[in-house]
């Protein structure tokens, strides 16, 4: 799906390059260095207001949507193509990078319904290729089993988690090659945040994952790199393992061991 | 005798009795609203049910509500039997008995036959007016809410909406008739001599005269729309901001562009809002007397609505009767009698009746569409 960004690669890493960004006056993120690679999944954190969310919703350039928000220098390369250049479509850019919200947002329609929508936004009609799809994502979602007698009911019948596991296939069913989680468990238990971080487990070799998450056990969990940011700014980016084991900055550790955040 | 020393001497807090005072107070105002609507209904209720339900199966005087308007006439015969006719048949009645004499002959204009005229007059009216508000209205709503960034001079246009709706409606009543009535374009191969301006579009002698429509169906909806415009704006984007942000983020990052999303995941989610709205709206599109007087309305019209068209299309240019403005007509514009209580009472009964029924309607819809279509 990447062809539509860059016909010669399949490289989806995303790199992003001196970024700076500001809503109205006031700004956001500075001077942001990040090599996010592909197939993996890479963990923002830091305390509240820190610019994580901020960043991550410039990577599908969602931040659009907010008249104020504008990026003031550098810019953001997925598979090499400046995703903020003029030729680049943003509704196709959507498509390959996909979002999930930290409020699951299912649409009040039937499971199956809410599933086939991005394929629906593309025109596709024949049934049995969105059959096909709507059970390809539910299962890698691992909602299948618990949904597949009640296909046709509302999503709003489902759990928590549940809905937030839908909204996952929701998301890769329309096969992005990113995809990007604004704290996805923030409003779920423990056992449904364990359902969806074994999900982003299993996917992770076809996906690049990027997720914001203040729960630092789930960073170590789940992620391959975690990105710590401190006001705006990154402070420390590398291997999770040795940024929870073995921290460089002082800031860093003092926010992984909670004394502040 | 009540003295309210007593409640003081039984050991009342002071407090307590001027809680007392202040809720027999209220509750007596609350009582007199409702005793000045109970009067109103009960006096409408009474003299009017009779004229449309009969004691005598189909208990309903189908006459009344199907019947065009005419010209009642009274009579006596040469027996001395009292005749209420309406005008076709009190002309059948003189063919029928040619030379027989006629004594104490009197006529009640708009008194006689029924009220079809005006009920089909005033449903074309709200018809037609709701179609247009609805469409310029849910558009400027979608536009405001969903577009429109939230600038000064779009807070400038809220504003004037508002303030739109606080207009008083013979004000709307004018506003139509010097512009739909007198100004707006019409394409025509023979203008007007009043027409203000003639543009020719060289097409078969064809020009664009702005010379207005008339007092005719279509002045008539599109004032009564204007009238309504700010309610459907101002309803519509209550609907469509009461859609949750997270359906359009969730859509906009599936790819969605804005009008798929608007189309898919806004819409149809706030439609039923916008439409339960819009039925309180057309309780107010049905009642209003005075936008209609100068744009669409007639007090006597010789045929039904849709007598004597040559295609469909000429009902738009026609003029119609009213609900409203038919009885504004029968108590302001003839004197009363016995012979005239049937025609005003039941049609003030019948606009009630329906009027009613539509609030009830519209009450009822919204119920079932919210516990339907909740998230």
């Amino acid at each position: 799906m990447i062809e539509r960004l860059n016909p010669s690669s399949k490289d989806i890493s995303i790199a992003v390059k001196d970024l700076d960004f500001s809503y109205g006056s006031s700004p956001v993120l500075k001077n942001i260095q990040l090599d996010i690679p592909e197939n993996g999944v890479t963990s923002f954190i830091g305390p509240s207001g820190c610019g994580k969310s901020t960043l991550l919703r410039c990577i599908n350039r969602m931040n659009d949507e907010i008249p104020s928000a504008r990026i003031t220098r550098g810019d953001i390369e997925i598979g090499g193509v400046n995703i903020y250049d003029s030729s680049v479509d943003v509704v196709k850019l959507r498509r390959d990078v996909g979002m999930v919200f930290q409020k699951s947002n299912p649409f009040p329609r039937s499971i199956y319904e809410n599933v086939a929508y991005g394929l629906r936004l593309r025109g596709e009609r024949d049934k049995a290729v969105l059959d096909q799809s709507v059970e390809q994502a539910l299962h890698s979602a691992a909602l299948w089993d618990e949904v597949k007698d009640r296909l046709q009911e509302s999503a709003l019948g489902l759990s928590g988690g549940q809905q937030q596991r839908l909204c996952i296939a929701r998301a890769i069913a329309v096969k992005p090659r990113v995809v990007l989680m604004d704290e996805p468990c923030s409003a779920l238990d423990p056992i449904a945040t364990a359902k969806v971080e074994e999900l982003i487990w299993d996917l992770k070799h076809a996906y690049t994952f990027v997720i914001v998450t203040h729960n630092m056990q789930q960073a170590s969990r789940v992620s391959d790199k975690t990105a710590f940011f401190y006001m705006g700014e990154v402070i420390e980016f590398s291997d999770t393992s040795r940024m929870f084991s073995n921290p460089r900055f002082r800031k860093t550790e003092e926010y992984i061991t909670g004394r502040f955040g | 005798m009540f003295n309210p020393e007593n409640l003081i001497r039984k050991g009342l807090p002071k407090g307590h009795f001027k809680d007392l005072v202040v809720r027999f107070v209220l509750a007596g105002l609350t009582y007199v609203v409702v005793l000045i609507a109970a009067l109103l209904f009960a006096k409408i209720i009474m003299d009017g049910a009779p004229v449309l339900f009969k004691a005598k199966a189909p208990f309903v005087d189908f006459e009344f509500l199907t019947a065009k308007n005419e010209t009642l006439h009274v009579f006596d015969d040469a027996q001395g039997n009292r005749h209420q006719l309406p005008a076709s048949r009190y002309n059948d009645y003189l063919a029928k008995y040619e030379g027989a004499p006629i004594f104490n002959e009197q006529t009640y204009s708009y008194s006689g036959g029924g009220i079809a005229g005006p009920i089909v007059g005033t449903a074309l009216l709200t018809i037609g007016s709701m179609v247009l508000a609805l469409f310029f209205g849910v558009a400027a709503a979608i536009y405001l809410s969903e577009y429109a960034k939230q600038s000064p001079f779009i807070h400038a246009i809220r504003l004037a909406i508002l303030n739109l709706a606080g207009i008083p409606s013979i004000v709307f009543g004018l506003f139509g008739f010097s512009v739909f009535v007198l100004a707006v374009p019409v394409i025509t191969p023979t203008p007007s001599d009043r027409s203000l301006l003639t543009i020719p579009l060289h097409i078969n002698h064809y020009v664009m005269s702005f010379q207005g429509w008339n007092s005719s169906l279509m002045a008539g909806c599109a004032t009564l729309a204007c009238m309504i415009l700010p309610v459907i704006i101002t309803a519509s984007e209550e609907s469509l901001r009461a859609v949750p942000q997270g359906f359009r983020d969730a859509s906009l990052a599936m790819g969605a562009t804005r009008w798929q999303t608007i189309r898919k995941c806004v819409l149809p989610f706030s439609l039923p809002g916008i439409l339960t709205s819009s039925l309180l709206a057309i309780t107010r599109v049905a009642g209003e007397t005075a936008p209609i007087m100068f744009t669409a309305a007639v007090a006597a019209k010789d045929d039904l609505p849709w007598q004597g068209l040559k295609s469909p299309f000429d009902i738009l240019s026609s003029q119609v009767q009213a609900l409203p403005y038919h009885i504004y007509t029968l108590a302001a514009r003839i004197p009363s009698s016995e012979y005239t209580r049937r025609a005003q009472y039941g049609s003030v009964f019948v606009f009630l009746l329906l009027v009613a029924s539509l609030s009830v309607g519209s009450m009822i819809l919204r119920a079932k569409l919210r516990s339907k279509l909740k998230w």
